[in-house]
């Protein structure tokens, strides 16, 4: 018996390499030498200073309405975790917390609060988690992006999806000026997110409006090292 | 150049009349009995997005000083990938295979169709949530699903307008951006049995999120297009706004995406350019708010089967066109469609194409090897700013050029059409402008014969037979006296050298229109 799918595979592969006017076996052979010839001249900017790369990160938070905090150091991240837990709760008319993935370090964590763990719960129990705590891989001051992989700290992709709000601690040493420095820093293998705002829509009207699907509040905890 | 047929792809979700006739409808003031909305609106409201996108893209183009480079840098990655398709896409086939995918391949859209189709019968899902794909819309997944009892529900909020409205998208980045919020909001209300629902788009937005968080948190099975392929990790990219994408590919157990051959990229790397210039291009935004790329199936992180259908439906054969095989760098952005003065004006309905704009009418009857939507190469008046903007230097005006000589070159082919009018007045003028001779006795035989038609105005203002439909809303000037040729003979012919008058004979200019 012939498998239909091995046919169409191949028909579609004869059909690409009779309009290229090649030999289907050629296909298989190594890759293209000519890839590393392909121009890549927009690679010539040179990185931001630091200050001027800050700055505009942080232009980029605020234009996407997204909140940003700064501290001086890593043993700061414990307080103002808890600060951004008191203010939230207050303004909130439902309790408030943050649910974590495992690798989060337990020192960013104030005592005086409870952090779930987020990793074992079930969807509906994660849809009822009012916000998620993050670390990422690499921050974007170009875009204003944050990107996160596959990592203990960073969690499964669901985490900062279905919680309406995201607070996500960025190092000044993550946060490159461009999206090709980004790509130079990131594992190819992993599951990659990249995050640029709340979830966002200007589909009626054009008129952009902040948090459809995705958390409708995102924040930046952005600290120096 | 002669290209196979290819059974099945034809897509009976959409007409295909042609463009004169479809735009004409388009734009009449009052509705075709099958649109929900009033046309007037429609034109507005396309007038008024277009606008405002096209704003927002200059301003975020024009900031980025490697702006140029990154474009060179795209066109040359996906023509580069075209030259060697069959080389990644093999590629990427046993990456994302050693990574839990499963790879299907689809010649037509009829073998796609059934691929889904046999992928969820295992499931037996009753809905399947979708992300906003163009190939679905090619294939007219979303009535095939509906034959056999499956409800699609577009999770996208212009698709889900769309859908509600019964209506059809007009433009492949906005599908429902012909659509107002009053019209919106009328839909929803009814839709969501929410009567107190308002027209601000921020109460829309939340009507659409409660009613879709469900949906999402319960529906085992999601249907989604890619934005790009990588060969290198097996990987696929999916770029988007709302966060109903990401929903789609993590919540669901399994994932089916239908992906055009010509989607793939050769390495992970290469989105640092694409990851450029797409939102820049597509919506005006720096980046869009999400992009999720990944392989296959990774342990405990997204659905547990992750099916990758590559649809070919009339793309390998667009290949073997050097001139036209650069339609298939296209990345989808719509730029071009928000810069097209014709689209600006007719929307995107009237392409009746599920590829409108520009890039529609270069791709669409390509796809259908130019035995459908012929009329489309000539919707465009050539001025070439879609070539400007496009982020992957597709040069549209020379593809539509292109593509208009094999129109024409098919209707030779055939008995009445090269026996039609258009095609013998087209001849008779290139038989008598192929000769230095021919053209002046035709010149002078018309100025003998003109003299009955023209008027005393000086113009022609009735002509017999077929050439009635130029006059008919027109005058023709008459043939002057002398023509710029025997004027040009008189006064420089190779004994007088020097410049004739300062006035160039004022009875053969033909500037002096009495309208």
């Amino acid at each position: 018996m012939t498998n239909p799918q091995s046919n169409s595979r191949q028909l579609i592969l004869d059909r690409i390499a009779a309009a290229l006017g090649r030999d289907t076996a050629a296909a298989a052979s190594a890759a293209p030498a000519d890839y590393a010839a392909l121009p890549r001249d927009y690679q010539t900017a040179t990185p931001a200073q630091p200050a001027q790369r800050i700055q505009k990160f942080l232009d980029r938070l605020h234009e996407y309405n997204a909140e940003c905090m700064r501290v001086g150091s890593e043993s700061e991240i414990a307080p103002a975790i808890a600060a951004t837990l008191t203010t939230r709760s207050q303004s909130s008319p439902t309790p408030f917390w943050l649910a974590v993935p495992s690798g989060i370090p337990p020192h960013w964590l104030p005592a005086s609060f409870d952090f779930p763990l987020a990793d074992p719960l079930t969807l509906d129990e994660l849809n009822r988690q009012p916000g998620i705590l993050t670390a990422c891989s690499v921050a974007i001051a170009e875009t204003g992006s944050l990107v996160l992989q596959s990592a203990p700290s960073q969690g499964l992709r669901r985490l900062t999806l279905v919680p309406d709000f995201h607070l996500c601690v960025v190092f000044e040493s993550q946060l490159v000026s461009a999206v090709p420095e980004a790509f130079a820093r990131l594992n190819p293998d992993l599951p990659t997110t990249f995050i640029s705002g709340p979830s966002a829509t200007a589909d009626i009207e054009m008129t952009r409006i902040k948090g459809v699907h995705g958390p409708r509040s995102l924040h930046v905890l952005l600290v120096a090292d | 150049m002669k290209r196979e047929t290819q059974p099945g792809q034809q897509n009976q979700h959409w007409n295909r009349r042609d463009f004169p006739e479809a735009a004409r409808q388009a734009l009449a003031a009052q509705p075709a009995a099958d649109s929900p909305f009033e046309h007037s609106q429609t034109r507005r409201n396309v007038r008024h997005a277009t606008d405002v996108i096209q704003a927002k893209r200059n301003a975020v183009t024009a900031e980025l000083h490697e702006w140029q480079a990154l474009r060179r840098a795209g066109a040359a990655i996906r023509a580069h990938t075209l030259e060697h398709l069959d080389h990644y896409l093999l590629e990427f086939e046993a990456n994302y295979t050693r990574r839990g995918g499963r790879v299907h391949w689809a010649s037509d859209a009829a073998e796609a169709r059934r691929l889904v189709l046999e992928i969820l019968a295992p499931h037996a899902p009753r809905e399947v949530i979708k992300v906003k794909t163009m190939t679905s819309e090619e294939i007219g997944l979303n009535a095939c699903l509906e034959d056999h009892g499956i409800r699609p529900i577009e999770t996208d909020l212009a698709e889900l307008i769309v859908q509600l409205g019964h209506d059809r998208p007009s433009h492949f980045v906005a599908p429902a951006l012909h659509i107002s919020r009053g019209q919106v909001r009328d839909l929803f209300a009814r839709a969501m049995r929410q009567p107190n629902l308002t027209d601000s788009p921020d109460d829309l937005v939340a009507a659409a999120r409660g009613y879709l968080r469900q949906k999402f948190l319960t529906t085992p099975v999601a249907i989604s297009g890619a934005n790009f392929l990588l060969a290198d990790t097996g990987g696929v990219c999916i770029v988007e706004s709302e966060g109903n994408g990401r929903m789609c590919l993590t919540l669901p157990d399994v994932l089916i995406s239908i992906v055009g051959i010509e989607k793939v990229l050769p390495r992970f790397q290469d989105l640092e350019v694409f990851l450029q210039t797409l939102p820049r291009s597509a919506t005006g935004e720096r980046m869009n708010p999400y992009n999720s790329i990944w392989s296959g199936t990774p342990t405990g992180d997204g659905p547990r089967e992750f099916h990758v259908i590559l649809l070919d439906n009339g793309r390998s054969p667009i290949l073997a066109d050097e001139e036209s095989r650069q339609t298939l760098r296209c990345i989808r952005c719509a730029a071009c469609l928000n810069a097209c003065p014709v689209y600006h004006q007719t929307g995107g309905h009237a392409y009746e194409s599920v590829y409108a704009g520009p890039i529609g009418a270069i791709l669409t009857p390509q796809l259908h090897s130019m035995h459908a939507a012929q009329s489309l190469p000539y919707a465009s008046s050539l001025c070439g700013a879609c070539y400007e903007v496009c982020p992957v230097e597709i040069n549209i005006p020379e593809v539509l050029i292109h593509l208009r000589s094999q129109v024409v070159q098919q209707q030779q082919s055939t008995l009445t059409g090269s026996l039609g009018l258009w095609n013998l007045a087209m001849q008779s003028a290139a038989f008598l402008m192929r000769d230095s001779h021919r053209l002046p006795a035709a010149v002078h035989l018309a100025q003998r014969l003109q003299s009955a038609l023209v008027s005393r105005n000086g113009f022609i203002e009735w002509l017999p037979g077929p050439l009635s439909g130029w006059t008919k809303t027109r005058d023709l000037p008459a043939l002057p006296a002398e023509s710029f040729r025997d004027w040009w003979q008189r006064t420089r012919s190779a004994n007088s050298p020097s410049s004739p008058g300062a006035h160039p004979n004022p009875e053969s200019s033909t500037e002096q229109r009495h309208d």
